[in-house]
């Protein structure tokens, strides 16, 4: 019987690449729960199938056998358009790279998953105003990404990944393309999210100072957790 | 609303492709608006002719001449309501590259046929009175200058030796399609000198044009007409005047062929540059799509943005296109207006410039856009960085 306080719960979950005829194993029988409000890091060498792991629990890849369930959800179960329905209202992504749209201001940035949802422009406002000021950025909102600083980017793509409150935040390698004094802002910005808005945040990381940020750790290579 | 603006802002992220890309579109807008409004020019004397207006020619060729004799069995012909006649003059002034059409016609019933050439009054009466008066259209006139009263001396080719004419009016379209080009003289001054110095050449017309009383008739007098030649010395062949201008285009069919071609490939070089502005475009891009899907847009939000930008361009490009064609066209008629009597862009044109934008700008797009919406967001998401 699973725990009801479990928000992931991951099963046997396998993946191959193939390169030509050439079939890959990036992860191989993969099973563990996260749990609610957990902040988990997740580590590992190159190519140990960790971003591979962080994709599939966040409906941006597909698996080859097992199942993983968001919030009683089993994803791998979604058609393409229940995914992307699912992912706008579940998850919330922060890239190594910010990934924002460089012809939107910090603002539209935010807004974008909201224009999924049925909101009225006022009450999108509203919550792109919340998420700024969330993120200590209100008073930027007006500027376009090459405006902004490296740490103040991803500062805004975390608004970008809140502003939906959604069920679970990913975030590849968070700090892989910051400064270390940027790099402590936005993992301080996560560690508050965590603890304050008891948000669950899957983070994969190769910065042993990232990870140690989290509650768990959790190491993976060759595709599978080591102890 | 925000897939909109994102595909006006991302047209424009990259301006200099982007201007040359709409330029390049407009050039060929520009090229194709030119190469439709020559076609339209050169069916522009069939869109001009009258239904109720027949031409009876020699049965065998129009090079053989009719015996004037005809005219009154013509135009006592049940269903006709008035005959004239004439003769290709194919005389040259000056040089032959002042080409114009020239004609020897029976001034009074030619210009009752032709209700469309609008002549002053006065300057009718002394067309009809002098034998060696001429009428001009408008712009021939103002093609070389002339004004009424001046002498002006064709070369004949046909008919051999220098004709003098005097200018007795100017003559201008009732509409735009009519041909304000033409040279008209009096058929008599051509009879009279010929059967003087080829006697033999004199009593005879090229044509005669013929006014029918009900145009749901034509076919009835047409037949009528030739039946009462039959298996006379100069059997006639009697046509619509749409169908006998048709005769003329159709010996040009070849170059209008040509030109069709030639905008079929103007717009298919165009598609390929658009389509490899949109490739860079999209593969350069990849990544924000893959962004996009990772926040829960679909593929079509993908394919709107993708189609999206590619029309904004073309359409630009086609209006832009369509603004210059205007003066070029105007350009272009003052260079040819000895080949074509009316040179306008026709509305119909526009409605084709239009269509080419959507139809390049959808084609052009489709194979990035549908590759943007396939791949992978992960494969996408890697592309970044």
């Amino acid at each position: 019987m699973e725990s009801p306080s479990n928000i992931v719960e991951i099963r046997r979950v396998s993946k191959c690449y193939h390169r030509g005829d050439l079939v890959v194993p990036v992860l191989t029988d993969i099973t563990f729960d996260i749990a609610r409000g957990e902040f988990l890091a997740i580590m590992g060498p190159s190519g140990s199938g960790k971003s591979t792991l962080l994709n599939l629990m966040a409906g941006i890849d597909r698996l080859d056998t097992g199942s993983i369930l968001v919030d009683d959800t089993d994803i791998t179960t979604l058609s393409e358009t229940e995914l992307a329905s699912w992912r706008s209202s579940s998850v919330g992504f922060i890239f190594q790279f910010y990934n924002l749209i460089p012809v939107l201001t910090a603002f539209e940035n935010v807004e974008l998953p909201l224009h999924l949802t049925g909101l009225s422009k006022k009450e999108r406002r509203e919550h792109v105003e919340a998420a700024l000021r969330m993120v200590s950025l209100t008073e930027r909102m007006d500027h376009s990404p090459s405006q902004l600083s490296g740490g103040e980017q991803q500062r805004v793509a975390i608004a970008r990944a809140i502003v939906t409150d959604p069920l679970i935040l990913v975030a590849d390698e968070p700090t892989g393309d910051l400064d270390r004094k940027s790099a402590a802002d936005v993992l301080d910005l996560m560690e508050r999210l965590n603890r304050e808005l008891n948000k669950t945040i899957i983070m994969v990381t190769h910065d042993p100072h990232a990870a140690g940020r989290a509650h768990l750790i959790r190491h993976l290579e060759k595709g599978e957790f080591i102890p | 609303m925000i897939i909109l603006k994102m595909i006006l802002k991302n047209a424009f992220r990259r301006k200099v492709r982007t201007g040359l890309t709409v330029l390049a579109f407009a050039i060929a807008i520009l090229a194709f608006g030119l190469l439709r409004t020559v076609i339209s020019a050169w069916y522009t004397g069939v869109e001009a002719s009258s239904a109720s207006r027949l031409v009876v020619r020699n049965a065998v060729s129009l090079i053989f001449p009719l015996p004037l004799s005809y005219y009154d069995k013509i135009r006592h012909t049940d269903g006709v309501s008035t005959a004239s006649y004439g003769n290709w003059f194919g005389g040259v002034y000056i040089s032959e590259k002042n080409f114009f059409a020239n004609y020897a016609v029976q001034p009074n019933t030619y210009l009752k046929l032709y209700p469309e050439f609008v002549l002053p009054e006065d300057q009718k009466d002394d067309f009809l009175r002098d034998r060696r008066g001429f009428v001009a259209g408008r712009k021939l006139a103002e093609r070389f200058g002339w004004e009424i009263g001046d002498i002006v001396t064709l070369k004949g080719t046909i008919f051999p030796g220098s004709w003098d004419f005097q200018l007795k009016g100017i003559y201008q379209g009732r509409t735009g399609s009519a041909d304000e080009t033409l040279f008209l003289f009096n058929w008599e001054y051509l009879d009279e000198t010929l059967k003087q110095i080829a006697p033999s050449r004199s009593g005879q017309v090229g044509f005669y044009l013929v006014g029918v009383q009900d145009p749901n008739r034509s076919a009835d007098v047409a037949r009528e007409i030739d039946t009462m030649f039959r298996n006379s010395l100069a059997e006639t062949f009697t046509e619509t005047e749409a169908a006998f201008i048709m005769g003329f285009i159709s010996m040009g069919q070849a170059i209008i062929q040509v030109i069709n071609i030639v905008s079929i490939v103007v717009i298919v070089i165009i598609l390929t540059v658009v389509a490899n502005t949109m490739a860079m475009t999209t593969r350069e891009r990849i990544g924000e799509y893959a962004v996009l899907k990772t926040l829960g847009y679909t593929g079509s939000h993908t394919f709107a943005l993708i189609v999206g930008e590619a029309l904004v361009i073309t359409s630009i490009g086609s209006i832009l296109g369509i603004v210059l064609t205007y003066p070029a066209a105007a350009g272009f008629k003052q260079g040819l207006s000895a080949f074509f009597p009316t040179f306008n862009v026709d509305p119909s044109t526009i409605v084709y410039d239009l269509g080419i934008a959507v139809l390049v700008g959808s084609a052009a797009s489709f194979i990035p856009a549908i590759q943007a919406v396939r791949i992978r967001i992960a494969d996408g998401l890697r592309r970044i960085g």
